[in-house]
């Protein structure tokens, strides 16, 4: 054990000594977070609605009325008032406007007649995020406008009511569990992929290899020392990420010691994956190609930044071998539900398992020669 | 266990490309042995099948009496080598990579904080022993890397191009020591190398390498004896007259002679007597000398005898190890 313990003193002094790179690690995931956080996931407001009113009765006015009430309240949209259509269809063409309201001439007549009255929603459905906030937001308007002046005592039709277990997550919480592992991730990119390949190519390893030092001390070594590194950003991204996305009492330590768990199994399972993936690497712009690629084949699919349920079949089958997918789901039942940890033992088996199953490949493969 | 290291037929493959080729020689106990061959020659691939590094095509090796593939480890715990690439970690200080690479060969604390003071202190960098090893010269370098390969007391210590990219007082100071260290710790050590001085100076017994085989070995006074001529005259004269060749040949002792326009090249069993007949031959043809140097043979002149070539460039023996990071220093 002695010389496992070798290779990680080695590996922490310089880390000690020139901290730059393994601080970029952390710094990168937490710009995502902040920038992603508040790009994405904010209600959508202040769209723009052409409305064309063909009718002018007192029906059509009502709705011009609630239109009114969006706009000053939930300000998803402001009404635009057009004398012509032509015009309100030429300004939704060129993207003066997000959707275009028609009241037709006959709708004040059909509402009194209740001959099935219409309104159309032309919309541009290039941007698909406003179009939908639209349609919710008309949608839901549209009850209200049936809705009779005085309400039976007992409703006749079934409604839905809808109790929310949490409170709201912003999407910035939402997307925190991602990017704590993504954060790890790229320590043990850096840490057991380019600074791995580096060290061998500059013939550090030949060093190694001439002394009596055992295939699987050096491999232990290099992992715990590559997984104590990942696990330094880990901490760092689920204390100062939780306060950034404004998690509740963003410090509890009951949770801070549930998540260090998760911290480390993901940490022991991306090391061990980087190993496997690098073990017989020479070339030291290998890991820098394929950093990209791999970042965006693990993180993406994981269910870390869109749920995962929307994927196409061969995306579900990565996302269920994806170490990603298990660390994002504990982190997000540890950060958002602050669940106990049998919630998340599924998703550490997983990992413990895999980091088992990757070192013994990566011992298997790892040639002691050069 | 009659020799520190014993290699028969041993050889090395890359594809088609054969670079060791069926070598057989011994070295002895406490002598400093050195391979010399231009890049390409084969000599780093030998000595990384003798450090167990990269396994042998065919033929063996033993070493400190182990067999170099089936008790690598022992050979390892016997053995202390300086790769040909700076091996050393440039963040830690020259402490520090001593103390990892004591720990790394499993010695004792209570050893190694007697041991490592020591060794630095042989190497002369007992006052930078906690300064960065980036802040040291290429030849403080390769000193902390000679303490480091020694910090396990090996009996064979093996060096891959220990001087190359070094300054000449550097080179100096490193063959010193590692002679000193061969005296004080009774070491055999095993040095690959082209320069062909140092060998010459230091090198109990040298192995000429080229392409893979075994082209001369001997100790330099016994490899430059057996060469035709002692020494070598090279003199150039203001006009040459005709047959002047023919005189140059029938000096006493000339061995051969190479002309080359007014220039001569004459290789002498006897250069004193054969210089004095070339000035009187010289005043009888009332020829002028220009310039005249009587030199003995050097071992570059061996080199080009068994060779038949100068050490010249040449394709390196592809390696698993190399990649555009290695820095060959040559």
């Amino acid at each position: 054990m002695h010389r496992v313990w070798a290779i990680i003193e080695r590996d922490l002094r310089r880390f000690r000594r020139s901290p730059a790179l393994m601080l970029m690690s952390m710094f990168m995931p937490l710009v995502q977070l902040v920038v992603l956080g508040y790009a994405f996931g904010g209600k959508i407001q202040n769209l723009k609605v052409g409305v064309v009113d063909e009718d002018h009765g007192v029906p059509a006015i009502k709705l011009h009325e609630m239109f009114q009430a969006v706009a000053a309240n939930a300000k998803t949209f402001t009404p635009f008032y057009y004398s012509d259509k032509a015009v309100a269809e030429h300004d939704l063409r060129n993207g003066k406007i997000n959707g275009l309201l028609d009241i037709p001439p006959e709708f004040s007549r059909k509402v009194l007649a209740g001959a099935n009255p219409r309104i159309a929603l032309v919309e541009d459905n290039t941007d698909q995020f406003s179009s939908s906030a639209l349609e919710g937001a008309l949608t839901g308007m549209m009850p209200a406008y049936n809705s009779p002046q005085v309400q039976p005592r007992v409703t006749a039709g079934a409604t839905l009511a809808v109790v929310e277990v949490y409170p709201y997550v912003p999407y910035i919480q939402f997307l925190l569990p991602g990017v704590i592992v993504l954060a790890i991730f790229i320590s043990a990119m850096i840490g057991g992929g380019i600074i791995f390949i580096d060290d061998k190519a500059r013939g550090l390893h030949e060093g190694y290899l001439v002394t009596p030092i055992r295939k699987f001390e050096l491999i232990l070594g290099f992992t715990l020392a590559g997984a104590l590194k990942a696990i330094i950003a880990g901490v760092v991204l689920i204390s100062l990420g939780s306060v950034i996305a404004g998690i509740p009492d963003p410090l509890n330590p009951l949770r801070m010691m549930k998540m260090f768990i998760v911290v480390v199994a993901t940490a022991l399972a991306l090391i061990s994956m980087m190993f496997l993936i690098m073990v017989r690497v020479s070339d030291p712009l290998v890991p820098r190609a394929i950093f990209g690629v791999l970042n965006t084949v693990l993180y993406f699919p994981s269910g870390a930044v869109y749920p995962t349920g929307s994927f196409p079949a061969w995306m579900k089958a990565i996302a269920i071998v994806d170490p990603f997918t298990y660390s994002v789901h504990a982190f997000k039942q540890l950060v958002l539900k602050n669940t106990d940890l049998m919630a998340v033992s599924g998703d550490l088996l997983f990992l413990f398992v895999f980091t088992a199953i990757a070192m013994t490949l990566a011992t298997v493969l790892f040639r002691r020669t050069l | 266990m009659k020799f520190a290291v014993e290699v028969e037929n041993l050889t090395k493959r890359f594809g088609e490309f054969v670079a060791v080729d069926s070598l057989n020689f011994n070295v002895e106990h406490g002598e400093i042995f050195g391979l010399l061959g231009p890049n390409g020659a084969g000599k780093s691939t030998l000595i990384r099948m003798l450090t167990t590094l990269v396994p042998p095509t065919s033929g063996t090796a033993r070493v400190n009496g182990f067999d170099i593939v089936r008790e690598a480890n022992d050979v390892r715990q016997s053995i202390g080598v300086i790769p040909q690439a700076m091996t050393s970690d440039l963040e830690l200080s020259a402490n520090e990579n001593l103390t990892i690479f004591a720990k790394l060969y499993g010695i004792p604390r209570e050893k190694r904080k007697k041991v490592i003071p020591q060794l630095l202190e042989e190497v002369n960098l007992t006052q930078w022993a906690d300064k960065p090893v980036k802040m040291f010269s290429g030849g403080m370098r390769r000193r902390m890397e000679i303490a480091r390969g020694l910090v396990h007391e090996p009996k064979i210590f093996f060096l891959d191009e220990p001087t190359t990219g070094l300054d000449p007082v550097s080179r100096v100071s490193v063959w010193e020591m590692l002679a000193r260290l061969k005296r004080e710790r009774d070491l055999t050590i095993l040095v690959t190398t082209h320069y062909m001085d140092e060998a010459d100076k230091l090198c109990d017994r040298i192995a000429i390498i080229d392409g893979g085989k075994m082209a001369a070995l001997d100790s330099p006074l016994k490899l430059k004896a057996s060469i035709p001529g002692k020494n070598i005259i090279e003199a150039s004269f203001s006009t040459v007259p005709p047959n002047w060749l023919e005189t140059m040949q029938k000096l006493p002792e000339a061995a051969e002679v190479k002309a080359d326009g007014n220039i001569f090249r004459i290789s002498t069993n006897n250069g004193p007597r054969t210089t004095v007949e070339l000035l009187e031959a010289a005043r009888a043809a009332n020829v002028t000398v220009a310039s005249l140097s009587v030199q003995s043979t050097t071992l570059d002149d061996v080199f080009v005898h068994y060779t038949g070539h100068q050490l010249r460039d040449n394709l390196q023996a592809p390696s698993a190890a190399d990649s555009p990071f290695i820095m060959h220093r040559s």
